[in-house]
């Protein structure tokens, strides 16, 4: 084995991850590579710097207050949601009185009744044809059904 | 379904509960400071909630969390780079976007970000002296694999068993990875102490045989 082999074991030695016959293996190659010596050792002062690098600890409000925090974006969010439904109904239900209201009314032209019309015609077509693709890259996915 | 409802938010409040230690100091590892730690991992835990439903084991949670939280965490950092770089531009340049040439500059300031290292606020290191002070800074200009194996195992101290499971890789990636963001962390710091730097000659190796 070279030196490149046993680059692996020692980080596994430095953090006290191999077994018996793994550390026995490596301390016997360590012990005719001054080489892997001395990166070892630039090593262990490395680790011993991180090591000594602790975090700071914030105050036990935060950790109180933490499922606060999720929460209120667990509300927010069906909040959203549930907005965006009504807004939905709302805008499609004023659409449509809007659009009854002026194919009956006499007194608007029978041209701009028509175009009206043809826009909505369009619009379907457009909303048809994008639910008809996302339909089809869906169905063609082969990672639908891929989870975790 | 309330009840449903009910009985979900309280098995995902035990799980955030349990986690949230784990999430918001690895956030702290990886962005370096306080604010964004927070909002970061308070953010994954509600995305998390949001397709609980596809999780199929529990015991499988904190993996499939650990990728959603990276995830933002990493995509943080790099809107984070591109807002300072544009930032950076601005002030040198004092042009407008609409001056000729602006498109280049753009991307010169997006091939600067790439390059900029992420700050790292030194209040958050506990009992701080100068070579750990150091230390944390260095961490801020690792790249992102190499950053997130230190994090997890000095900060988290994780086992290389769980390294690799919530890395999705094997322990023998999880120890490659290990050497190279050492061995890089280590060139970091002698440069900034002006000790002469290794010699790069076994850098990780990348796809295709080049070198990072």
């Amino acid at each position: 084995m070279t030196c490149q082999d046993h680059k692996d074991s020692m980080m596994a030695y430095l953090d006290n991850e191999l077994d018996e016959a793994q550390k026995q293996a490596f301390e016997a190659h360590l012990a005719s590579c001054p080489k892997c010596q001395q990166e070892l050792e630039e090593f262990k002062t490395l680790k011993q710097i991180t090591d000594g690098v602790e975090l700071v600890e914030p105050e036990d409000r935060l950790w109180q207050q933490y499922w606060g925090g999720v929460y209120n974006r667990i509300e927010r969010g069906i909040g959203w949601v549930v907005f965006s439904v009504a807004g939905i109904l709302l805008l499609i239900y004023g659409g449509f009185t809007a659009i009854e209201n002026v194919i009956t009314d006499p007194g608007i032209s029978a041209l701009l009744k028509v175009g009206l019309l043809a826009l909505l015609v369009g619009l379907a077509i457009l909303f048809v044809s994008v639910v008809r693709e996302r339909i089809f890259f869906w169905s063609k996915d082969r990672y639908k059904d891929v989870r975790r | 379904m309330w009840g449903s409802y009910g009985s979900t938010r309280e098995a995902f409040e035990a799980i955030v509960n349990r986690h949230m230690k784990d999430a918001y100091f690895i956030a702290l590892g990886l962005v370096g400071n306080r604010e964004d730690a927070l909002e970061l991992s308070q953010e994954a835990f509600y995305r998390a909630y949001k397709h609980f439903d596809q999780l199929n084991a529990p015991e499988k949670f904190f993996p499939w969390f650990y990728q959603i939280l990276r995830n933002l965490c990493f995509s943080h950092l790099r809107k984070r780079k591109v807002r300072r770089a544009y930032a950076m531009g601005a002030d040198d340049s004092g042009i407008g976007s609409d001056e000729p040439g602006s498109a280049a500059s753009a991307a010169g300031q997006e091939a600067a970000a790439a390059t900029m290292p992420d700050t790292y606020d030194p209040e958050m290191v506990a009992e701080r002296n100068e070579s750990k002070d150091r230390l944390w800074k260095a961490i801020g200009q690792l790249d992102e694999k190499h950053r997130e194996v230190i994090v997890l195992r000095h900060f988290r101290n994780l086992s290389y068993d769980d390294m690799a499971k919530v890395l999705f890789c094997n322990r023998g990636t999880v120890t490659s990875r290990l050497y190279y963001a050492r061995k890089r962390l280590k060139e970091i710091l002698d440069r900034e102490s002006g000790c002469p730097t290794a010699d790069g000659s076994d850098r990780e190796p990348r796809k295709g045989g080049q070198t990072v």
